[in-house]
């Protein structure tokens, strides 16, 4: 074998090898840059909304990565209903405890609650997500009995309990 | 991300991975990909060493290519949401350590000390148990949630693997580190085992104790400290691997368990604080332990000064090892570019060439621009681990992909550093690339972990079905 074709294909084989690294990378493209929000409707109306995002404050529009939640993304939780009704919390990212327990974010003084009834919490895309803890009498989303981590719609009442919360603008 | 956030259709609007595509053909393009690089490698072996394509090429290549398949359609099959990327990515280094064994083999100095020259068919057979294991993670754990129910019981398997070699009659003593059991004619390394077990132990009791190790504490010079009963669970760990550390002079496993505890004690609780905590109590355990166990003295002297544990070994004195100089030189003579596949002299290492060494190898025959490509490799699978937690919705899920993929970067790190000489050597193995049916085995049902964990969270979530209990129990408000 002579010297040059064994050169050639060292150097082939690290560039073959590169190639695959540089591939999968592309195909993780996504991670590294953010996903691209594809709308279903026109080009126009796509433009009109990365307008609206464009306009959004940065830090809310880093943790949404699209347009589209830059407008939707809930900015309170509001307390409608039980003895707490008018209290709201400034959603900031953290995550809200809800339950009996002292140290809850919202202490629930309601017979019919847990003491660690419920958590809610963003997704690491900026959607908020209601979780029961293994609550006695259950949480509600609407009528339904959690049993899964559940996304919260902006609006749904929320129901432990006599409580009732919901997520605002 | 283009679901409908309508307030009146209420809990049925789902986000994130929503129309997420399942990607399997991207899996299989690059899987193609991963097979054919192997190939390419085996043949260039072939050619640099006897000038012309090796015999085997074809049932070799079809081999790896058939095991790849079937790994593909299961995966299609099973978890058809799941990572595209984690499979090739295994394949491929599975693939080059195929290659690079069955380089190793075709030495006549290798050949010539120990059962080498048998080695990479062996390693074909496990890379295929380790492939049929992966089939049956995937097929048997429909959810990975079931695995939190093991939380306690995999303690004591894990706790049972880990101690496993210092059984009397069944451990074996591989030059100095006790990490090996004896069954037969095989030798197996529990701990390779033990570490996807304790993952699972820790996933389990970190989400249940989460909070109050993150809640409870007090603040202190910027740091949240922790209060001394909480201390309770990282100083047994730390005692544990202090034993590992003594009683079976294992520096490597001992630094994979409690490294992925902090690991995963940190993502759990979001406390930087554990990790100062990590890094000092880890010192202390292995200076401490260093300045009374002369094997762990002796690995640390070599890491010091290879070139006076190279001439002492030399001279004939026992007990120390030209390797860990000579991989050195491996590296260095390798260069940037390398010396090309089968033309560089690895071989010379001997004993341990095709397992512990087998980046040495890779550093003579790639150079560096091979090796970085390898750890980057590595790295992009670490990341599938890591954006996998990130996806997950369930807390345990989180955890336990976070410290799989945490302990197999720790892995790569102990190993890829000993041999670079950047921190003491110990006996432990490249995941995938060395040679061991262990290493190979517990590495691809690690993978199928990760695959079932990525394959729940980018699902898109079926529309919940009324629960007719639910309603009947529903709390009926005054």
């Amino acid at each position: 074998m002579s010297e040059l074709t064994l050169t050639v294909m060292r150097l082939g084989f690290l560039a073959v090898l590169w190639l695959f690294v540089i591939v999968a990378v592309q195909v993780i493209r996504s991670d590294l840059f953010g996903t691209r929000v594809t709308q279903r409707g026109s080009r126009r109306d796509a433009g009109r909304q990365q307008q609206a995002a464009r306009q959004a404050p940065p830090q809310q529009r880093q943790q949404t990565g699209g347009g589209r939640r830059g407008r939707n993304t809930p900015t309170k939780l509001v307390v409608t209903e039980g003895t707490l009704t008018g209290t709201t919390v400034a959603l900031q990212g953290q995550t809200i405890t809800l339950g009996r327990a002292h140290d809850s974010t919202i202490v629930l003084d309601d017979d019919y609650a847990s003491s660690r009834h419920a958590r809610i919490y963003p997704d690491r895309d900026g959607q908020w997500i209601v979780e029961d803890l293994g609550s006695t009498n259950g949480t509600y989303l609407d009528r339904t009995r959690l049993t899964t981590p559940t996304p919260i719609s902006l609006g749904a009442p929320i129901r432990i309990g006599k409580t009732v919360i919901e997520l605002r603008k | 991300m283009s679901s409908t956030t309508n307030p009146s259709t209420q809990h049925t609007s789902t986000i994130g991975a929503i129309g997420a595509p399942s990607r399997r053909n991207t899996e299989l393009a690059l899987l193609v990909f991963a097979v054919v690089i192997p190939v390419f490698a085996y043949a260039n072996v072939g050619l640099a060493l006897d000038g012309q394509v090796p015999a085997g090429l074809l049932s070799y290549g079809l081999g790896l290519g058939l095991l790849a398949g079937v790994g593909h359609l299961a995966v299609r099959k099973f978890a058809p949401y799941a990572d595209p990327l984690l499979l090739p990515l295994a394949t491929l280094l599975n693939g080059l350590g195929l290659v690079a064994i069955w380089r190793l083999d075709q030495s006549e100095l290798l050949q010539s000390i120990q059962q080498a020259g048998t080695a990479a068919p062996r390693q074909l057979m496990y890379t295929a148990m380790g492939i049929a294991l992966f089939i049956g993670v995937l097929i048997f754990l429909k959810d990975h949630r079931v695995l939190q129910r093991y939380t306690y019981i995999s303690m004591v398997g894990a706790l049972f693997l880990l101690l496993l070699p210092l059984v009397p009659g069944l451990g074996k003593n591989i030059y100095g580190a006790k990490i090996w059991i004896q069954v037969g004619s095989f030798s197996i390394q529990p701990g390779e085992f033990a570490k996807i077990v304790l993952a699972i132990f820790f996933a389990g009791y970190l989400m249940v104790k989460r909070d109050a190790l993150a809640l409870a504490s007090r603040r202190f010079m910027g740091l949240y400290l922790p209060r001394g009963r909480d201390l309770g669970p990282i100083l047994v760990v730390w005692m544990v691997s202090i034993l590992i550390l003594v009683f079976e002079t294992d520096l490597g496993t001992s630094l994979l368990f409690f490294g992925m505890f902090v690991i995963m004690l940190y993502v759990a609780t979001e406390r930087t604080s554990w990790i100062v905590f990590g890094l000092l109590m880890s010192a202390v355990g292995a200076v401490g332990v260093a300045s009374f166990e002369p094997h762990i003295q002796q690995r640390v002297d070599a890491w010091l000064d290879p070139m006076r544990e190279y001439t002492l070994s030399r001279e004939g004195v026992l007990g120390h090892s030209e390797q860990a100089m000579q991989a050195l030189w491996a590296f260095g003579s390798g260069g940037t570019l390398g010396t090309g596949w089968g033309q560089g002299h690895s071989e010379l290492i001997r004993f341990a060439a095709n397992s512990d060494f087998i980046l040495a190898t890779f550093g003579e025959e790639l150079g560096l621009a091979g090796v970085m490509a390898l750890l980057l490799l590595y790295a992009l699978i670490v990341e599938r681990g890591v954006r996998t937690a990130l996806a997950a919705r369930d807390p345990f899920g989180k955890l336990l992909a976070i410290g799989l993929s945490g302990a197999f970067a720790l892995q790569v790190f102990v190993v890829a550093g000993g041999v670079m000489g950047l921190i003491p050597l110990t006996g432990m193995t490249m995941p995938f690339l060395a040679y061991g049916g262990s290493s190979v085995i517990a590495n691809w049902a690690l993978i199928g972990i990760l695959l079932r964990i990525s394959d729940t969270a980018r699902r898109p979530a079926p529309a919940p079905a009324a629960n007719p209990d639910a309603e009947m129990t529903q709390v009926v408000r005054p």
